[in-house]
């Protein structure tokens, strides 16, 4: 039988390991310190016609450097668009003339929200809604467009 | 016919009531007793640091070692698959994302279950063939808050600790496998792994499931011990009935909170 004092140090690694183990997957696994906490954000809003495969999440980038995620995806009812919450983070501020696209990181990729500074010298404030959008490309269309494009070539070498 | 039908059905359902509904009542009892007595579990801290170290630290090295085992595995297969489409960056996505959502807590927990639970189980067991329980009860001692309380709360304690510790080992063996091994980019293997597990989402979600899996399990053992008939046939029959329970428990516990928590997505 151990003594009292040996059985504590034991328990105590066994503790300080496991701390450590969710410390390592918080922090190195799910990068917890750099990725944004609600507390210093601000939503601004983005109507769109066809938000495609948009989760909420979804990463908002601008240059290619993410500075805030998808809050939350609503429908509106009477304009009959997808309205898209962005979690802004507050040290990013935009234009209040910058545009916001629904983009695919790859060909197959999630999707995410890529933004486009403007010009305007009034930045944009929390509850403001970016005016300038671009949906999502849903490759059906893209596909169809481009049978319809190929028929109608086809079409034209007959005559 | 009819009688002789009428006569099966009464047997089932004699044999619900009595062996499921009777001993899931009893065991809610035990688990409510178990509860009012850990008081002392807490106030006398050492018992249940003992109970820790029994459940938890002797059980660190299986758990170390299937992790890393699992992790390499990980790598491995999921490598295979993932270089088809292109997209083998995604190793570390595929290797944390499977080990703290689901197998983490799940494997960990079904060895604990087999490892610690039936140690309890079987502790206990044999403590009320040699009718030591009785013999606390005769001294006024209540066996519940000195025996099973510390035991149980060593188990609820430990559990999230070691589901933790195989994750972490699990990656780390996927790491080694995908990137020291196969040579996976060791920047987007941990840069992707970063965009695609959230902490609320994946990390906070299997630490509850480890919990309750760790719940599951020492209630499970604690009470077949306590409940085990004082032979030796008896002690040996709770003791796998322990292992056994409390595995399809964790898979059956793991399907429901999985749907609770990862439906939205």
């Amino acid at each position: 039988m151990m003594t009292r004092k040996e059985l504590d140090l034991w328990v105590g690694i066994f503790a300080v390991a496991g701390i450590g183990a969710m410390l390592f997957l918080s922090l190195k696994v799910a990068n917890l310190l750099t990725s944004f906490s609600s507390a210093d954000m601000y939503q601004i809003n983005a109507k769109f016609e066809n938000i495609g495969g948009l989760k909420v999440r979804a990463p908002v980038k601008s240059a290619g450097v993410v500075v805030g995620r998808v809050g939350d995806i609503r429908f509106d009812n009477s304009s009959f668009e997808a309205v898209v919450g962005l979690n802004i983070d507050s040290r990013f501020k935009f234009p209040k003339d910058s545009s916001a696209k629904i983009l695919t990181s790859g060909l197959l990729g999630e999707q995410y929200i890529g933004i486009t500074a403007g010009g305007d010298s009034v930045d944009l404030k929390a509850g403001d809604t970016l005016k300038l959008t671009q949906s999502a490309v849903v490759l059906e269309n893209l596909i169809g467009q481009l049978l319809y494009n190929k028929a109608s070539e086809g079409g034209d070498n007959k005559k | 016919m009819t009688a002789r039908l009428l006569e099966l059905t009464r047997a089932l359902g004699a044999r619900i009531v009595n062996n499921w509904i009777w001993r899931l009542g009893f065991a809610c009892r035990f688990l409510w007793l178990t509860l009012k007595g850990s008081g002392s579990s807490f106030a006398r801290f050492h018992l249940t640091l003992r109970e820790i170290y029994f459940a938890g630290v002797l059980s660190l090295v299986i758990i170390l070692v299937s992790g890393l085992f699992v992790g390499m595995v990980l790598g491995l297969q999921g490598y295979d698959t993932l270089v088809r489409y292109g997209s083998s960056e995604a190793l570390g996505v595929l290797v944390s994302l499977s080990l703290v959502r689901e197998l983490g807590p799940v494997v960990a927990g079904l060895l604990f279950a087999s490892r610690a639970g039936s140690a309890i189980t079987a502790e206990i067991g044999l403590m009320k063939a040699t009718e030591q329980l009785s013999a606390m009860e005769m001294m006024a001692v209540d066996p519940i808050a000195r025996v099973v309380a510390p035991r149980f709360w060593g188990g609820v304690i430990s559990m999230p600790l070691l589901a933790a510790l195989f994750s972490a080992m699990g990656v780390f063996g996927g790491y080694l496998v995908g990137v020291r091994l196969i040579g996976v980019d060791e920047g987007s293997f941990w840069s992707q792994m970063q965009a695609a597990v959230d902490f609320r989402q994946d990390i906070l979600n299997g630490f509850i499931k480890s919990f309750v899996f760790g719940v599951a399990v020492t209630w499970i053992a604690v009470f077949e011990g306590y409940d085990a008939p004082p032979t030796a046939e008896g002690v040996s029959g709770a003791t796998t009935r322990t292992v056994v329970t409390s595995s399809l428990a964790i898979l059956a516990l793991d399907f429901v909170l999985t749907a609770l928590m990862f439906r939205g997505l």
